[in-house]
């Protein structure tokens, strides 16, 4: 399996113009530019030597700090090799990314995701618009400024005999509990297993 | 015949009535219980199994449960449907489709919100996309607790319903 790994890292490495190429527990982990993203996701899928054949997954990840803030991952499975792949790319939140549906049909639904969640707008996708959250929903929830408890909460109105939103409003607070003993006083277990050692 | 005997009113007329035809192969009753009888007799549920908690109501319909035993039977429809089971978490997008299939019930009607979630939202409670409670949709009659209920629960709230129904006793809407 190593000699494939290597042999398709071989091939991606001469072939692609990519910021950085890894092997991290087996497999192999890239990270493109935005504008090289459909060559490369082109060539491992077409390439005889990687046969990245189907799309996993595409994930993102919010980083608020960062000036490129949005990370997106997109998840290949090789069956002719046997092998994974992860293609990294950063953008920023005023930019977009070219989408990948004309080369992984099955890409169009992950993208709509990707936007619903974080509102990452992928150019020439054919229909990007929400798929699982509320028609009408505002916001984008996976979004680290996004709150918990959403904006909104929804009833139904005995009046206008509909559903109705209106602002959240808790009768009690999110509350975080430490997890690491169902008991209070771990502090003290902490101190005692210091003072031992 | 299982019918509920427990007469309120113990009108002289009722007593002489029945003891005229009870060895004649006709049994007297007053016209609440018979509704009653009916009603509780034949429960059928209507399935809106939206998680986990539906596979404790498939349970309660399968043999080692057998709420058949009861006159209860799945329907597919809610026009044929006595009562609705909301069973599992509550989401906002589903509030709609939910209220919509309440609507279309015949009544009487009643409603069992079955597991944490869609009593009070239970584990997603907190959430930006779930409904903190079936009851902000649709009126509730009984509440089953767990996460999920066992299909033993689910059954013992059923009992509780016909418990309630029959305390109603009578055809006033």
């Amino acid at each position: 399996m190593s000699e494939q790994i290597e042999m398709a890292k071989a091939a991606i490495e001469k072939n692609c113009r990519l910021n950085d190429i890894d092997v991290n527990l087996g497999q192999l982990q890239l990270s493109v530019d935005p504008a090289n993203l459909i060559q490369v996701i082109d060539f491992v899928k077409n390439d005889p030597s990687c046969e990245f054949k189907q799309i996993t997954d595409i994930a993102g990840v919010d980083f608020p700090e960062n000036e490129k803030r949005f990370e997106v991952i997109y998840h290949f499975l090789s069956f002719g090799f046997n092998l994974r792949l992860r293609v990294k790319t950063q953008i920023s939140e005023s930019e977009s990314l070219p989408s990948i549906t004309s080369i992984f049909p099955a890409a169009n639904w992950f993208e709509r995701e990707a936007f619903d969640m974080y509102g990452i707008t992928f150019t020439d996708h054919p229909d990007l618009r929400r798929i699982l959250t509320d028609y009408g929903f505002e916001g984008y929830p996976l979004r680290k400024d996004f709150p918990l408890t959403g904006n909104v909460e929804i009833r139904y109105d005995e009046i206008d005999k509909k559903i109705v939103h209106e602002p959240v409003k808790l009768q009690q607070d999110f509350r975080n509990f430490d997890i690491q003993s169902p008991w209070e006083g771990t502090k003290y277990l902490d101190k005692e297993a210091k003072e031992s050692e | 015949m299982a019918i509920n005997t427990n007469i309120e009113e113990t009108s002289p007329e009722l007593e002489r009535l029945k003891k005229l035809y009870a060895d004649k192969g006709f049994v007297v009753t007053s016209i609440n219980n018979l509704i009653n009888w009916a009603r509780t007799g034949s429960l059928h549920w209507m399935t809106f199994g939206l998680a986990c908690c539906a596979v404790e109501m498939m349970h309660v319909g399968t043999p080692r449960y057998d709420v058949e035993r009861f006159g209860a039977a799945p329907r597919a429809s809610p026009r044929h449907a006595d009562v609705l089971i909301v069973a599992g978490t509550l989401t906002n997008k589903m509030a709609s489709a939910l209220r919509k299939a309440y609507d279309q019930m015949p009544e009487p009607r009643y409603v069992i919100s079955m597991g944490s979630c869609a009593n009070g939202g239970g584990y997603y409670h907190y959430s930006y996309s779930v409904v903190r409670g079936c009851d902000r949709i649709i009126p509730v009659d009984v509440y089953v607790p767990g996460c999920p209920p066992t299909a033993e629960g689910l059954l013992y709230g059923l009992l509780q319903l016909q418990k309630k129904i029959r305390r109603e006793g009578n055809i006033k809407r």
